[in-house]
């Protein structure tokens, strides 16, 4: 319980802003937050908290999975890298073949998500393939 | 006058009896019910020495207890309001024990093989950055930019590892 009263301020605003499906576990002395978050803001304004409480996620002693909850296949979704392509690729891993690129702040549709890092996209061009979910922001 | 006498007599001897008769038989209906007081140690005593039982107290008003308190799951409620039920001078029982909720699942932790495939991928663009992957916990070493260390630890922490040792220089 002593972690909960750590993260409380990271607990309560998960809570509060309306996180879905949270989860907060504690087990080996380490707390397990899950949830999906109502938006990208939210998402990143936890990991402002956790860092906040814990600077530069040093203390080992959190793991926190927060998706953004409500994207849908059908979904247009930008390209975040910081200014180089992404990568799209065959299947996915970075063992995978590059099948094709997305630009920067370029557009693309969600096919697919196939697991929490890898999703299945269309990008302008036509390209199919999975890419790094971490590069794709609404 | 002997007589009237005598019918006398025989009418009081009648009247008592029928009184004693009524003492006796309100007497023996009272003796037939437990007293609260009584029930109420008795079911305090069946509660401490059943095992089923913890957690739940009871409240005796005229023969009615009243249970509360929590049971863990709804055949030890059910368990609990019969073993009342069964004791003696017990009217009824109002059964107000709430179930406990079940506890949370225990958190999945990725397979090492998972979570040494989804490292590479997270840090792929991180050539400054090494991590090893040993019973779930994951160890950062080596050197990564202020400005990039949210972007890889929100992607480490999808990972479901069971920790995250983070021992980057931050540069």
């Amino acid at each position: 319980m002593a972690l909960q009263e750590k993260y409380k301020q990271l607990i309560d605003t998960a809570t509060s802003s309306g996180v879905g499906n949270l989860q907060v576990r504690e087990q080996d002395n380490v707390l397990y937050i899950d949830g999906e978050a109502p938006s990208g803001a939210i998402k990143d304004q936890l990991w402002d908290i956790y860092n906040t409480i814990d600077p530069d996620y040093r203390a080992g002693d959190l793991v926190m999975n927060i998706n953004v909850a409500g994207i849908a296949p059908g979904s247009q979704l930008k390209v975040a890298t910081k200014s180089s392509n992404l990568n799209i690729r065959k299947g996915p891993g970075t063992d995978q073949p590059i099948v094709g690129k997305a630009g920067h702040d370029e557009m693309v549709t969600l096919l697919s998500k196939t697991n929490d890092q890898w999703w299945l996209i269309r990008n302008a061009k036509g390209e199919e393939g999975y890419v790094y979910t971490q590069y794709l922001a609404q | 006058m002997k007589k009237t006498m005598d019918s006398f007599l025989k009418r009081l001897q009648k009247a008592f009896a029928t009184l004693f008769a009524i003492f006796l038989v309100s007497a023996m209906m009272i003796s037939c019910g437990v007293k609260d007081s009584d029930l109420q140690s008795a079911i305090d005593q069946k509660i401490q020495a059943t095992p089923e039982m913890t957690g739940v107290s009871a409240a005796v008003q005229d023969g009615v207890v009243t249970l509360s308190g929590e049971c863990k799951d709804d055949a030890c409620k059910l368990f609990t309001e019969n073993t009342v039920k069964g004791m003696k001078g017990v009217k009824s029982v109002v059964n107000n024990t709430t179930v406990a909720p079940p506890p949370p699942a225990p958190v999945t932790i990725a397979a090492d093989d998972a979570l040494v495939k989804g490292v590479a991928d997270a840090t792929k663009d991180f050539k400054d950055v090494k991590a090893t992957v040993n019973d779930g916990v994951i160890t950062l070493t080596g050197e990564i930019k202020r400005s990039d260390l949210k972007t890889l630890m929100q992607s480490l922490n999808t990972l479901k590892p069971k920790k995250i040792d983070n021992q980057l220089v931050i540069k």
